[in-house]
C-alpha cells in the first residue's frame, strides 16, 4: 500500500514540474541560509561560513539531482526523454519522417487489409461445432467433378454408408414470397431434417427441424436466417408460429438461426425449409439437385469415406444402370468446399502484399542508414560528452520505435478503411455467396498479425542504425572529413538492399502483368454473340398458374410481344438459362441410328424461344433457327452448337440427324441447325457441347429474358419489370442488368479482375518504392564520391564519362535486380498457374515488357544524380574537404 | 574526525521520524543538526542526502510538509509526522529494538553455558 502510493507519486512526478523544482531550490536556499546564520553566530567569517555550509550539504547540484531521481522513475524518465528527443529529431527532418512513416504505413496497410480477408476466409474456423469433421459429399460425372446428388441416391447413400455419423442434404433455391406489396423473389435453401444437427448449429430462437420433418407428409415449416428475421420481421421474438407464404403454400416459422451462422454453398438464403421430397425431380433417380454434407465418424479419414462412397456408387450403378451409369462419388473437407476456390487468390494477394511490405521496409531501413551516416558527427560529439553506448543505442531504438509506432497506427487506420472499401467493391451477388467474409474487420487475429509485423519492423529499424555505432568509429567520426571504409561498407549494404527491392518489384510486376493479360484474355474470349445493347432479366412465374405447357407458352408469347412493342426494343428472346452463367441443367441423349449401350451423353440443354439467337446476335453456321409454331404438336427439333457437332458428329453432317432423350421408346428430335459456340458457362472454361430445344416444346416457369435495344439498354430496365408485372403481378423479376455488366461482373471475370487490379496496385507501388530506393542509393553514392569525381575531372575526365560512371553503377544494380527478379518471377508464376488464363508462366512478352519498364524507370531515377555528378565543379569539390 | 560513522542505509528514515516526533514540525536543516547532536557528533551526515529521504517519506505518506518561517525568520519547509508516520515509527522502533537485542546477545561476552 505504502509502496504503491510512493510509486504513484513518483510516476506522477514524471511530468516535468517547474514548481517542484523551484520549491526545492527555495528549500535548499533556506537550508543554506540557516546553516550560514549558525556558522556566523559561531564566529566564522562570512566566506568561510558559506563554504562550510556548502561542503556539509554535499553540493547544490548533486543534491538536486538526487532529489530529482527520487521524485521520478529514472528509467522511465530516460525513456520519456528519449521519446521526446526522438520526436524532436524526427520533426527536424520532417521530409524523411513523412516518407518513412508513409512507406511503412503503406506496407502495413496492404498486408493487414489482405490478411483480414485471409483470416475471414481461411483462418477463422467455420461457425459449426468441430468443423474439421465435416465433409461435402458429391456425385461425379465426366462433365462435373463435383455434381449434385439425386434424392433417391442421397437416401441410399445415407442408408448404406458406414463412415458418416450423419449425412444430410441441401439445395440452394428461390422462393416466391407473398408480401403486402405483392410477390417478391426470396432466396432460400431446402435441407434435410438433420442438416443443422450435422453442422452442430442450434437455432437462436425456437427449435430445429425434428427427425422426419422433411418427409412429404410433415407440416410445412421454415427457419429464418438472422438477417431475414431482422429485416423482414424487425427482430421481434413473436415471429415464432407466424405463417409465411412461400411459392403459394403457407409455412409456419419455427425458429431463427444464430447471427454468426452462414453456409456459403447455400447462401444467400433467407428461408430454410425441410426438403419435402415430392414433384418429378425429387422422385427421379436421374434428376440431380442436392448436395451432401456429412460428419465423419471418429477416426474415419476423408480417404476412407471416399472409398466407402465410391463402392456404394458402384453398387448403385449396377443396381440402376439406366440412371446411375458413370455416377461416381466425391468427398472433400467442408472447408475445401467452401473456401477452396478463393484460397489460391487470397494466397497470391497475401504474397503480393507481403512483398510490398518487404520493399517498404527495406526502403525505410536504407533511409535510416543514410540518416545515421549523416549523423556520425552528432553521435561522436554526444559520445565524447559522456553518453554511454547503451544510452546512444537506446536513443536510436527509441527513434525506430517512434517511427514504427506512427507507421503502424497510420497503417492500421488505413487498413481498416481499405478492407471495408475492398469488401464494398465486391459485387453484391458475389459477396452474398462469400458469406464467410461477413466477420471482416480488425479482430484479435488481425491485430496480432499487425502487431507481429510492427514488431519485426521495430526490430529492423531500431537495429539498422545501431549497426553504425561501433565504438572505434565513433571516435573517428570526430576526425574532420573522415571517409573511411565505413562509407564503402554502407554503400555495399545499400546496393544489396536495392537489388533485393528491384528483384521484388520485378516479381510483383510480372505477377501483375500475367494476371492483367489473363483478365484481358478472359474478357476477350470468344462468347459467340454481340453483348453490346443487350439487356437481361430473370423472370420466375408461379408454378401454380403456369405449370402446364399451354399456360407457359401463352405467358412466353405475351412477354415477348409486349416487350417487343416497347419503344427502343429491337428484338426479344427467351432462354431457360442466361448465357455466361453456368454449364448446369444438363440432359442425357443418344444418337438414333447408332448402336447405344446405355451410355450417358451429358450436355447442357437450353430451351429457347424462336427469336433467341437473332436477339443475341449469334451466328448460324448451317441450317435454320426455330420458328414460333414449333410446339409439342409438331415434330421435335433441336439446334446444336459447334462443339456438339464436332464431338458427336466428327466428319459427318449433323443436319437431319436424329437425337433422343433416354426415354423408352425413344422420341426422335431432328437437328435443324448449327450455331457458333455461345458461352453458356463461365468465361474461363471452354464451351462444352450444348443442345438447344424450342421453348414451346419444353416449357418452364423460369424465363431468362434477353432484349436487344436500339440504344444503351440500362434505361429499359424499369420498363421491362413494369411490363412483366402488368401481365401478372404474381410474377417475380430479378437481376435486370445489361449483358456487358453481366459479363463483367460474372464470377470468373470478377476473380480475374480483382486479382489483376490488386496485384497491379501492389506492383505499381513496389515499382515506385524501389525506384525511390535506387535513386536514394545512387544519390548517396554520388554525394560520397564528390571528391573522387572532382579529382577525376581535375585530371581531365569529361563530364560525359563521369555521367557514364554513375549510370554504369546504377545499370549494374538494375541488371542484377532484373536478373534475380526474372528467376524468382518464373517460380512465382508457376505457383499461381491456377489463376492464369490463356497465358503461360513463361510469357516472354510480359517478362520482356516488365524488364524494359523496370530498366527505363531505373535509368530515369539514376539520371538525375548522374547529371548532378557530372556538373560537379572540380575546384569546389576539392576545396570542400 | 576519524572515528565518525557514516549513516547506515535505512536507519536514516527512522532517525528522521524519531527526530520529528520528538521536536514536532521541523525543517530539513533542523532535522539534520538534531540528528548530528543526538548522535553526540559521532555521525557524519551529508545534509544533502537528507532531502531524498524526506521526499521518500513524504511519498510514502509518513510525513507531510508545509512552508513556514524559521526561528530566525528564514523561509523553510516544515515537516510533521502523519498518523501513518506515527504508526510506522512505532513499528520500526520495535523492529530495531528487536534487532539490536538479538545482536547484543551475540556480541555479549559469553557467560555460563547454562
Amino acid at each position: 500500500m505504502k509502496l504503491l502510493r510512493a510509486w504513484f507519486s513518483r510516476l506522477s512526478g514524471m511530468w516535468p514540474d517547474e514548481r517542484r523544482e523551484r520549491e526545492f531550490a527555495d528549500e535548499i536556499e533556506g537550508h543554506l541560509q540557516m546553516h550560514i546564520d549558525d556558522n556566523l553566530r559561531s564566529g566564522m567569517t562570512p566566506e568561510h561560513a558559506r563554504r562550510e555550509a556548502l561542503l556539509k550539504l554535499g553540493g547544490i547540484e548533486s543534491t538536486k539531482e538526487a532529489y530529482r531521481e527520487r521524485s521520478t522513475v529514472p528509467f522511465l524518465d530516460h525513456l520519456l526523454q528519449d521519446v521526446r528527443f526522438a520526436i524532436r529529431q524526427l520533426r527536424k527532418s520532417l521530409g524523411f519522417t513523412c516518407i518513412a512513416v508513409f512507406m511503412l504505413a503503406l506496407g502495413i496497410c496492404a498486408s493487414v487489409a489482405i490478411f483480414a480477408f485471409v483470416d475471414a476466409a481461411l483462418i477463422k474456423p467455420l461457425p459449426y461445432r468441430n468443423s474439421t469433421g465435416l465433409v461435402g459429399v458429391f456425385e461425379t460425372v465426366p462433365m462435373f467433378p463435383r455434381s449434385n446428388l439425386s434424392y433417391p441416391d442421397y437416401i441410399d447413400w445415407k442408408k448404406l454408408n458406414k463412415v458418416f455419423s450423419s449425412l444430410d442434404a441441401y439445395q440452394r433455391t428461390g422462393f416466391m414470397l407473398n408480401t403486402a406489396t405483392g410477390a417478391q423473389p426470396a432466396r432460400g435453401a431446402r435441407v434435410s431434417d438433420g442438416f443443422f444437427r450435422t453442422l452442430g448449429v442450434t437455432p437462436l430462437l425456437g427449435r430445429d427441424f425434428y427427425a422426419g420433418e422433411d418427409l412429404p407428409a410433415a407440416p410445412r415449416t421454415v427457419l429464418l436466417s438472422y438477417a431475414a428475421w431482422q429485416q423482414r420481421y424487425g427482430g421481434k421474438p413473436d415471429v415464432l408460429g407466424r405463417t409465411v407464404t412461400l411459392d403459394g403454400a403457407p409455412n409456419t416459422i419455427i425458429g431463427v438461426l444464430p447471427r454468426e451462422f452462414h453456409f456459403a454453398p447455400a447462401e444467400p438464403a433467407e428461408f430454410w425449409t425441410p426438403i419435402h421430397a415430392a414433384g418429378s425431380c425429387d422422385l427421379r433417380r436421374s434428376c440431380h439437385g442436392l448436395y451432401g454434407v456429412a460428419r465423419l465418424k471418429d477416426g474415419v479419414s476423408v480417404q476412407t469415406a471416399l472409398a466407402n462412397m465410391k463402392s456404394i456408387a458402384k453398387q448403385l450403378e449396377q443396381q440402376y444402370p439406366d440412371s446411375n451409369r458413370d455416377q461416381g462419388a466425391a468427398v472433400a473437407p467442408l472447408t475445401e468446399v467452401i473456401v477452396g476456390d478463393i484460397r489460391p487468390i487470397l494466397l497470391v494477394l497475401l504474397t503480393g502484399a507481403g512483398l510490398l511490405l518487404l520493399i517498404a521496409s527495406v526502403n525505410v531501413a536504407s533511409l535510416l542508414l543514410v540518416r545515421s551516416e549523416g549523423r556520425r558527427r552528432e553521435i561522436a560529439v554526444r559520445s565524447a560528452l559522456g553518453a554511454s553506448p547503451a544510452r546512444l543505442i537506446s536513443q536510436f531504438v527509441t527513434e525506430g520505435l517512434v517511427l514504427v509506432a506512427a507507421g503502424s497506427a497510420l497503417g492500421l487506420t488505413l487498413a481498416s478503411w481499405t478492407m471495408q472499401l475492398l469488401a464494398m467493391l465486391i459485387p453484391e451477388d458475389i459477396l452474398a455467396r462469400m458469406s464467410f467474409l461477413h466477420g471482416l474487420g480488425l479482430n484479435v487475429r488481425v491485430l496480432s498479425f499487425a502487431g507481429a509485423v510492427s514488431l519485426l519492423a521495430a526490430v529492423l529499424f531500431s537495429f539498422t542504425p545501431t549497426l553504425r555505432l561501433s565504438l572505434p568509429e565513433m571516435r573517428e567520426g570526430l576526425a574532420e572529413g573522415s571517409r573511411g571504409s565505413a562509407g564503402n561498407t554502407w554503400r555495399r549494404l545499400g546496393s544489396e538492399l536495392v537489388v533485393l527491392e528491384l528483384a521484388t518489384a520485378m516479381v510483383l510486376l510480372v505477377g501483375a502483368g500475367l494476371l492483367g493479360k489473363s483478365l484481358y484474355r478472359v474478357l476477350h474470349v470468344q462468347i459467340g454473340f454481340q453483348p453490346d445493347h443487350l439487356v437481361t432479366m430473370q423472370i420466375a412465374a408461379p408454378r401454380s398458374t403456369y405449370a402446364k405447357d399451354e399456360q407457359a407458352i401463352a405467358l412466353e408469347r405475351q412477354v415477348v410481344s409486349r416487350i417487343a412493342s416497347l419503344p427502343g426494343v429491337k428484338s426479344v428472346g427467351i432462354t431457360s438459362d442466361l448465357p455466361v452463367g453456368g454449364n448446369g441443367d444438363t440432359m442425357w441423349f443418344r444418337v438414333l441410328g447408332r448402336p447405344w449401350h446405355g451410355e450417358h451423353n451429358e450436355v447442357p440443354e437450353r430451351n429457347v424461344s424462336s427469336g433467341y439467337f437473332i436477339t443475341l446476335g449469334a451466328k448460324l453456321l448451317r441450317g435454320r433457327y426455330f420458328n414460333e409454331a414449333e410446339d409439342t404438336s409438331k415434330p421435335h427439333v433441336a439446334i446444336v452448337n459447334e462443339a456438339l457437332a464436332g464431338q458427336y458428329f466428327p466428319g459427318e453432317d449433323p443436319l437431319g440427324k436424329q437425337l433422343s432423350y433416354l426415354s423408352v421408346p425413344p422420341v426422335p428430335i431432328e437437328i435443324v441447325g448449327i450455331v457458333e459456340n455461345i458461352k453458356e458457362g463461365p468465361l474461363d472454361i471452354p464451351t462444352p457441347p450444348v443442345l438447344y430445344i424450342p421453348f414451346n416444346q419444353n416449357t418452364g416457369t423460369y424465363l431468362g429474358l434477353v432484349v436487344r435495344a436500339s440504344q444503351a439498354g440500362q434505361s429499359l430496365l424499369p420498363a421491362l419489370a413494369a411490363t412483366i408485372h402488368k401481365i401478372d403481378p404474381g410474377i417475380a423479376t430479378r437481376d435486370g442488368v445489361t449483358m456487358s455488366d453481366r459479363i463483367n461482373d460474372s464470377p470468373s471475370a470478377y476473380i480475374h479482375r480483382s486479382s489483376a487490379w490488386l496485384v497491379g496496385g501492389f506492383a505499381f507501388l513496389a515499382l515506385l518504392l524501389s525506384i525511390v530506393g535506387l535513386y536514394g542509393v545512387v544519390a548517396y553514392s554520388v554525394s560520397q564520391r564528390t571528391r573522387e569525381i572532382g579529382v577525376r575531372m581535375a585530371l581531365g575526365a569529361e563530364r560525359g564519362s563521369v555521367c557514364r560512371l554513375i549510370l554504369k553503377e546504377a545499370g549494374w544494380l538494375t541488371s542484377a535486380g532484373v536478373a534475380i527478379g526474372l528467376g524468382c518471377s518464373v517460380a512465382v508464376a508457376n505457383l499461381m498457374r491456377g489463376l492464369l488464363f490463356g497465358v503461360g508462366t513463361w510469357d516472354m512478352p510480359t517478362l520482356a515488357a516488365v524488364a524494359i519498364v523496370l530498366g527505363i524507370s531505373a535509368l530515369l531515377a539514376s539520371y538525375i544524380p548522374a547529371r548532378r555528378a557530372a556538373s560537379v565543379n572540380p575546384v569546389e569539390a576539392l576545396r570542400i574537404e | 574526525m576519524g572515528d565518525k560513522t557514516d549513516v547506515w542505509q535505512g536507519t536514516l528514515a527512522l532517525m528522521v521520524l524519531k527526530t520529528i516526533e520528538a521536536l514536532g514540525p521541523l525543517h530539513g536543516y533542523g532535522i539534520a543538526r538534531r540528528i548530528e547532536q543526538t548522535s553526540g557528533n559521532l555521525l557524519s551526515l551529508n545534509y544533502g542526502t537528507l532531502y531524498p529521504a524526506l521526499l521518500k517519506l513524504e511519498q510514502e505518506g509518513s510525513i507531510s510538509s508545509e512552508w513556514g518561517v524559521s526561528e530566525n525568520n528564514r523561509r523553510a519547509k516544515f515537516y510533521k509526522l502523519t498518523r501513518a508516520g506515527r504508526k510506522q515509527l512505532e513499528k520500526e522502533t520495535r523492529n530495531w529494538e528487536q534487532t539490536t537485542a538479538i545482536l547484543a546477545r551475540f556480541l555479549a561476552p559469553s557467560g555460563d553455558p547454562a
